[in-house]
């Protein structure tokens, strides 16, 4: 084990800013981006519902 | 053979009906050149040393200029269908056109660069330099163009998006070219850059022709 | 009985079929890419010891490294979608490709981003114009100028077929690239410190990067998957296979 304590894990050896400025993008682009290409396809499937329901009603 | 000939005069007769065009391609590369100097101060050694990467890119968007309407105007009056159905390949006549293009705007840069290299006080020799990587160079960039240019033909936006699928894909041509002039005035001889620039021709005359006959194929379907 | 494989490979070319099969298989590439990142995460803060150079600052490769990996090898799995798009003329292809590119443009970030984070400490620059900082650089806007010419095109079809003759001629045009800068680089003597060719490539770094790239690897298969059902559901919106989708039907 490398760190003495959580506040010398945060601060990286004096680096805390370059390791957690480069892992905290990786990190939030990361779970942006499923997010995201999961948004996409619930849009899609949203307003195909929805186009399923209209045809419905045009012909009962 | 006799087809390319034909489609070169072609585009040139054509060109020459609308000169305003090559010239203000000319014109821009003069005024970009032309700005640096002024933007970055009048002093002669720093000049010098920048200016082959100047002129260079200069080269690179002055090309770009012309690079959207190499296909469009044949597109719009129908001209480029008839060529698809034409007895003689496509890629040849594809082929007579970029050549076409290159007289029009890549060979007008070759013989005004020198003079605007003198503006950088170049020597005589790294002007030479100059003018025989551009010569290999400026061929190179419309074959490269040709594909973009073929490829956003009549998309939306298609100006823009061309300037960003191609040059990306000009980097090689602007470092081997600005490298020539730079090798050679540090006196390490641009033997080297001016062989990978005709390496970079040569591949790319078997390709580029090929890849804008299909881009053109998918463009017109 | 080869006859059967064929058929059974191309029955997973059509979207219909691609469909859920996507869907049954994302789980587990998410499940995959828990399994490479959390003993990755460990190695890299935990396991491998302070650097006797850089300090704490190294852990920075240990996703830098896998990112620039993955933009390039994403890069090249999308062209070789595309050209099979061209030559097979499989719908399934470009919808491939489509979806990749996102995720290939994420990753050409990230490498650059923590590229630059890895920098600034070390070599007192945000950006330095060394030979893989700068074709990274080129990639990521490959991959723009691709995303770019696929959005400007209306006709799915035509969309496809343009945007992999363009992977295709970008993927000609990498190595030129790299090697290029890296001849311009080593004219102009740039700065020639490395970030792969560290002094001691211990053990426990070598398996922290591996597993780190592996966890990149099944994330942007999971990643691109998730797009590609997105794509085939926009594309193959009026057929009467994604109508009776039980998505669609609840």
């Amino acid at each position: 084990m490398n760190w003495e304590s959580p506040a010398a894990f945060f601060a990286m050896g004096g680096y805390g800013l370059y390791v957690w400025g480069s892992f905290g993008v990786c990190a939030v682009l990361m779970i942006v981006e499923p997010i995201l290409a999961s948004k996409r396809r619930n849009d899609i499937l949203r307003s195909l519902r929805r186009e399923r329901i209209a045809e419905n009603l045009e012909q009962p | 053979m006799n087809a390319i000939l034909a489609i070169i005069r072609r585009d040139l007769l054509l060109a020459m009906r609308r000169k305003s065009e090559v010239l203000t391609a000319l014109f821009f590369f003069i005024i970009v050149v032309s700005l640096f100097p002024l933007g970055i101060g009048p002093e002669t050694a720093l000049l010098r040393k920048i200016a082959p990467g100047i002129l260079w890119v200069a080269a690179l968007l002055a090309t770009m200029l012309g690079l959207s309407r190499l296909f469009a105007p044949d597109h719009a009056d129908g001209t480029l269908e008839q060529m698809v159905l034409a007895p003689s390949p496509l890629g040849l006549l594809v082929t007579g056109k970029i050549i076409a293009h290159w007289i029009t705007t890549g060979l007008p840069l070759v013989l005004l660069a020198p003079v605007l290299g003198i503006q950088f006080d170049l020597d005589s020799g790294a002007l030479g330099v100059l003018m025989i990587a551009l010569l290999i160079g400026t061929p190179l960039l419309s074959l490269i163009g040709a594909i973009g240019a073929a490829l956003t033909l009549g998309v939306r936006g298609g100006g823009v998006l061309l300037s960003l699928l191609v040059l990306p894909l000009y980097v090689p041509a602007l470092i081997f070219g600005a490298g020539a002039v730079e090798a050679h005035i540090s006196g390490l001889g641009a033997g080297g850059h001016l062989s990978l620039l005709a390496a970079l021709l040569a591949l790319a005359v078997f390709f580029a022709p090929w890849a804008t006959t299909a881009a053109l194929r998918i463009a017109l379907e | 009985m080869s006859n059967n494989k064929i058929i059974h490979w191309f029955k997973y070319a059509s979207p219909q079929s691609f469909y859920p099969l996507a869907g049954k298989l994302i789980p587990w590439f998410w499940g995959l890419t828990a399994v490479f990142l959390i003993p990755g995460l460990w190695i890299t803060f935990f396991a491998a010891p302070t650097d006797a150079q850089q300090g704490e600052g190294y852990r920075i490769i240990f996703i830098h490294v896998p990112a620039a990996w993955m933009s390039m090898f994403i890069y090249i799995v999308m062209a070789a979608w595309a050209g099979l798009g061209l030559a097979l003329n499989t719908r399934l292809s470009g919808m491939m490709a489509q979806g990749l590119a996102p995720t290939g443009a994420i990753m050409a970030f990230v490498s650059l981003w923590t590229g630059a984070f890895w920098g600034k400490p070390m070599w007192g620059a945000w950006w330095v114009w060394d030979a893989r900082l700068t074709s990274a650089l080129i990639l990521f806007f490959l991959y723009i100028g691709f995303i770019a010419l696929q959005a400007a095109i209306d006709d799915a079809r035509r969309a496809d077929k343009a945007g992999a003759i363009l992977a295709l001629v970008g993927v000609v045009n990498v190595p030129i690239i790299y090697f290029s800068v890296k001849w311009w680089n080593t004219l102009h003597q740039g700065a020639s410190v490395s970030l792969t060719k560290a002094p001691t490539m211990a053990a426990t770094m070598l398996w922290g990067m591996l597993l780190m790239a592996l966890a990149f690897w099944m994330y942007s298969i999971a990643v691109a998957l998730t797009r590609v059902r997105a794509i085939i559901l926009e594309r193959e919106a009026h057929t009467e296979w994604v109508k009776e989708l039980d998505e669609v039907k609840a």
